[in-house]
């Protein structure tokens, strides 16, 4: 099981509203989950591994307690995969272009 | 403390907290009857344009270029009938700190906040204003948390939303990430009463007075280079901040007869509270869900009155595709060798559709653009697409259908702006007045003000007004 030190970077999350607490005006599918919360910070629990209750500190110092995720979280993101709808489009323009001259 | 902290607590809090988050009394611009005095509400809390340009040049923020198009204007002039295809200008707001427009409106509320001795400011956003808002804070040392709508009950994000939370983390600021639904306000609230922090909502006088530097400049940038001002200018309209504040700036420049055209992404038949329509759309923001309910209703915001009143100062609404401003993203870079986010071109897509519209020698500019970058771009939004079911293809753009179809036309002619209808929208409002307030009769003072807001005349609110039955 991974496990966490004192300092390091974490996400906890943590349930807001239960699906029951939730607004009244809310769609059908909206209502029927809760409100959810994650947090990145640094872990201040000498020691914990994931699902364990924890207290982080935030970047400004804010202490938030939570259910501990992931441990040192980073962001997935990337360009995708080629996009065969785009690709054409610059050429396209170029030959437009060039007939202008 | 010891205070109730259930949903229903903390919302009923809401003046109070507002009135300690905000600083402002908002009630001493309130007029008997429905309305109130927008222009002291702006002179009173806000600050003129030379403290603004102060504030902004101690912040790195604003003197973005501006840039002629010629390439897209060439390919506009073709397809449009002879002596036709206005001069397409575009102003870089994503040379900003934080890659997008919002520093202006982040510089003032945070100079505000430091001013009167709040330790931090807090933001509810979809993340350009939240990088922003922490951007801003940090150069000021005040410390930013931002709260921002990312996940659907799967725990899947936007990658567009997740960048943006990134680029909020990477400024310093804690960041709360939430899943789908409006009550993100209520834990905006809980956060302003934990922390005594400054609400830097984008819909105080702070944040509109921020972005009329933008409009001011582009105004006098496009008569040195030109010699006049434009004919025309873009605004993507979400909830009314970019377009009032830049028409407010156009008009301190002397720039009384340019038309201020608001354009929006259309994203008609999803439900922006939808836990299953959250990832079926590619916008997050610039999008017909956000700008029609804050035009026709502006005080839905977080502010007891909201600054952003676009219904008073838009021209023409007109609404793109997704499909029309993937297309033009694309076009952007490959032409004119610029690249810069997707929902920032909201207005570039209108613009280059107008643009046909207008005569050769008339100009148009698009006010604003943003940062693009992984996640934050057309390839990764339209993988996204794809993953979750959403057909992507060439086509027609008037076929798509938002949540189902993504349609990027086959033929740049294709791109046709299309317009709403401003006086339904006008009306819209002036019903929503109505409602809210629960009248069936108005006074004199009544109608000078929602001849005001709608920037109509006392025929048009008098018969709107028959027409529910409301006398004067």
């Amino acid at each position: 099981m991974k496990k966490a030190k004192k300092g390091d970077y974490v996400q906890i999350h943590n349930i807001i509203l239960e699906a029951d607490e939730r607004s009244e005006n809310l769609p059908e599918e909206t209502k029927k989950v809760p409100l959810e919360l994650k947090v990145r910070g640094f872990l201040i629990d000498d020691e914990a591994q994931l699902n364990d209750q924890v207290t982080i500190e935030t970047y400004i110092g804010r202490k938030i307690e939570g259910k501990l995720i992931d441990i040192s979280p980073t962001y997935v993101i990337d360009y995708g995969e080629v996009v065969k709808e785009l690709l054409p489009i610059g050429r396209e323009l170029k030959k437009m272009l060039e007939g202008s001259e | 403390m010891g205070k109730d902290m259930s949903y229903e607590a903390v919302m009923s809090r809401n003046n109070e907290i507002m009135k300690k988050a905000v600083g402002i009394d908002y009630t001493q611009f309130e007029y008997d009857g429905i309305g109130f005095n927008y222009e002291k509400m702006m002179n009173k809390t806000g600050y003129d344009l030379n403290e603004i340009i102060k504030i902004q040049e101690e912040g790195d923020v604003g003197n973005t270029p501006v840039y002629e198009l010629k390439n897209l204007t060439k390919i506009a002039r073709k397809l449009a009938p002879e002596g036709k295809g206005a001069r397409i200008f575009l102003k870089d707001e994503a040379s900003n700190p934080s890659g997008s427009f919002k520093a202006r409106r982040a510089s003032v509320s945070v100079y505000h906040a430091k001013k009167n001795g709040y330790k931090g400011v807090v933001a509810a956003t979809s993340g350009n204003y939240g990088a922003a808002v922490a951007s801003q804070a940090v150069k000021r040392g005040l410390k930013p948390i931002i709260i921002q709508e990312v996940y659907d009950s799967t725990g899947a994000g936007q990658p567009e939303i997740i960048e943006k939370g990134r680029k909020c983390e990477a400024y310093g600021s804690e960041v709360l990430q939430l899943s789908v639904g409006p009550e993100l306000f209520y834990t905006f609230l809980k956060v302003l009463e934990e922390t005594d922090y400054f609400n830097a909502s984008l819909y105080t006088p702070f944040g509109i007075a921020g972005v009329e530097t933008l409009g001011y400049e582009l105004a006098e940038e496009i008569r040195e280079k030109t010699g006049k001002f434009p004919e025309k200018v873009i605004v993507t309209n979400a909830g009314g901040g970019n377009l009032t504040g830049t028409a407010r700036g156009i008009n301190k420049a002397g720039a009384e007869d340019t038309e201020i055209v608001a354009a929006s992404v259309d994203l008609s038949g999803l439900h922006m509270a939808s836990d299953k329509d959250f990832n079926r759309k590619s916008f997050t923001t610039g999008h017909t869900g956000f700008g029609i309910p804050f035009l026709t209703w502006p005080d839905r915001s977080d502010v007891p009155r909201s600054a952003a009143r676009a219904i008073r100062y838009l021209d023409r609404y007109v609404t793109v595709t997704q499909g029309e401003v993937f297309y033009i993203t694309e076009a952007l870079a490959q032409i004119e060798g610029i690249e810069r986010g997707p929902a920032g071109n909201t207005s570039l897509a209108a613009a280059f559709s107008i643009a046909q519209e207008m005569d050769e020698d008339e100009i148009l500019v698009v006010q604003e653009t943003e940062y693009t970058g992984a996640g934050k771009h057309p390839t990764a939004q339209l993988t996204f697409a794809k993953k979750n079911g959403i057909e992507v293809k060439r086509g027609n753009p008037r076929k798509e259908i938002p949540g189902k179809s993504i349609i990027i036309p086959d033929s740049p002619g294709k791109i046709k702006a299309q317009d709403l209808d401003v006086v339904k929208l006008k009306k819209s409002h002036i019903k929503k007045i109505i409602e809210f307030n629960k009248v069936d009769k108005l006074s004199e003072k009544d109608m000078e003000y929602i001849i005001e807001e709608t920037n109509t005349d006392y025929e048009f609110v008098k018969d709107t007004l028959n027409e529910m039955n409301v006398e004067v």
